[in-house]
């Protein structure tokens, strides 16, 4: 395939749950090494958009494509292109921090000479090396966070998924985060596919958005393009412009969901 | 194969992390071999069916490998409720090969457990009938494991939740326990024990073991080792079945 065919690939995909229209009809193509912002209210479809290209989910109508392997049919295939950081938790806690990112590693075929010294490097840069023997069980939010966006750039796909790699970082770790992003897209032609519900990350790092609201993608493009489309100032303004400025009844739902997972972590 | 060891290796460090499992796991098979095993030994001298400890010692085993088994097995489900199921399910390898990581490292631990019971068994006066033996029920011993803990893998990657363990557990995993001839022979139990025990493969496997442990059988080896050949690739090929359809 050549280079400019695009290394992600969906088109009108469908996902419903019984009555629930989660994606409806989503269609986007994203260049290679290109880095790729999705934005939308709770209960907007990211999440489910980005388990359906990650294998996890299937389409109930539509197409994806990886890196040209059709998602549904060669999900072995498409499975080698990428890596992921959810945005629910999925670290084990019964294994310390070590371990927990020796067991990605090994995995997700991390050379064997190269899983010590890149651990190091990413647990440092999250600043966790210092805590590497300890179980994961006794860490807080933050730091089990921070470990899964370590494990996340562990293995160097050739797609990266970020579902809200941000969420309960802080303002450091959010900055190291990016930056360290930004360069694996710049040395390694990475492509980098996020979600994030801070506008201002998606305005700094991404070079394309596309905002999707109730299943379907309302309009895409850069932050420039998007402000001059919505005739607004800057992407702020353009997304509630184009998404409203109503509280979603999914907030309340994902408040919900938000609690159970901190009582699950409190144990 | 670096995938599959890995995937072991995790079963093998939760479990030695809580040790309090491993007790627990070895507690309740220890309870019916102290309290059925004395209680019911002069009852079962009586009726003249000889020495009732030595008897339910293979069954105690199979109740081990079971429980543990299945419950291992369904770790799978723990894994999905708690997201780490994702971590494993994206890996750029094939279903297949987080199966059997999965399947090895429950039945690894299943295996050990059997075998924690025999040495207790032998620590309260149990001896086998003869020694040769011993490899033979080590291999129907590690043949159960593997079939046990896939059933539960399949059985995991069916339910959603917690209360489905549960319910598989009091309809399916007990009855499958005590309808088997794990606690009582066949040979003059009531009609309808007798053909429900019949049909139970679990009997054939209870049946192998004591076998090698003891001398006695009911159905005769061959059939036993066919029926628990059998159940191992039926349990397999459902573990196998279900885990690819399983959606995260
Ligand atoms: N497994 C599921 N079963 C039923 N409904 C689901 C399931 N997963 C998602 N949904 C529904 O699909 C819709 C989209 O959810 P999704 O998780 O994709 O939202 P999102 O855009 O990622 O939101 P957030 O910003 O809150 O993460 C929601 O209405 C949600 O309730
Ligand atoms: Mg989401």
């Amino acid at each position: 395939m050549s280079m400019s065919a695009p290394i992600i690939e969906v088109r009108d995909v469908v996902k419903t749950f019984g009555k629930i229209k989660a994606v409806d009809r989503v269609s986007f193509a994203i260049k290679r090494g290109e880095i790729f912002a999705f934005l939308g209210p709770n209960g907007a479809g990211k999440s489910t958009t980005i388990k359906m290209l990650t294998t996890m989910l299937r389409p109930t109508a539509g197409e994806l494509y990886l890196d040209g392997h059709d998602v549904t049919r060669e999900q072995a295939k498409a499975r080698k292109s990428f890596g992921i950081v959810f945005q629910d938790p999925a670290v084990e806690e019964e294994l310390t921090a070590y371990e927990n990112m020796l067991f990605h590693a090994v995995l997700y075929g991390v050379p064997k000479a190269e899983q010590q010294p890149r651990i190091r490097k990413l647990m440092a840069l999250v600043d966790l090396w210092e805590r590497k023997d300890s179980l994961v069980r006794t860490f807080s939010g933050g730091m089990r966070r921070r470990l899964e966006v370590a494990r996340g750039l562990l293995h160097h796909p050739k797609i990266l998924f970020l579902d809200e790699p941000t969420l309960g970082l802080d303002t450091q770790t959010r900055n190291i985060l990016w930056n360290y992003v930004r360069k694996l897209s710049q040395n390694e032609g990475m492509t980098i596919f996020f979600t994030t519900h801070y506008l201002d990350e998606a305005e700094d790092v991404a070079q394309r958005i596309a905002i999707i609201d109730h299943g379907k993608i309302v309009a895409t493009g850069t932050a420039a393009q998007l402000a001059k489309q919505t005739k607004t100032k800057n992407l702020e303004e353009a997304y509630l412009k184009l998404t409203g400025e109503g509280i979603r009844d999914e907030v309340s739902e994902d408040f919900n969901g938000l609690n159970v997972r901190s009582v699950m972590r409190g144990r | 194969m670096a995938e599959v060891y890995i995937l072991w290796w995790r079963h093998m460090k939760r479990y030695l992390r809580t040790r309090s499992r491993i007790i627990g796991a070895v507690g309740q098979p220890l309870l019916f071999l102290l309290a059925l095993g004395y209680g019911l030994g002069s009852v079962y001298k009586q009726a003249g069916q000889g020495n009732y400890l030595h008897f339910l010692v293979a069954g105690v085993i199979l109740q081990t490998i079971l429980f543990s088994g299945v419950f291992w097995g369904m770790q799978i489900l723990f894994d999905k409720r708690f997201g780490f199921l994702k971590e494993m399910m994206v890996a750029p390898i094939s279903r297949l090969r987080i199966l059997l990581g999965n399947a090895l490292g429950g039945a690894t631990i299943s295996l050990f457990q059997g075998a924690l019971v025999f040495i207790i068994a032998l620590a309260i006066g149990f001896r086998p009938d003869n020694w040769a033996l011993f490899p033979l029920a080590a291999l129907i011993m590690l043949i159960l494991s593997l079939a046990l803990t896939s059933f539960g893998a399949g059985l995991a990657s069916m339910v959603d939740d917690f209360q489905g363990f549960q319910a598989i557990n009091n309809f399916l995993v007990f009855p499958l326990f005590f309808l088997s001839s794990a606690l009582y022979p066949l040979t003059n139990a009531p009609e309808l024990l007798r053909i429900l025990g019949t049909i139970n493969p679990l009997s054939y496997g209870v049946d192998a073991l004591r076998y090698s442990l003891i001398g006695e059988t009911h159905f005769g080896l061959a059939k036993d080792m066919l029926i628990i050949g059998l159940t191992l690739v039926v349990c397999v090929w459902f573990a196998v079945n279900r885990f690819n359809r399983l959606q995260v």
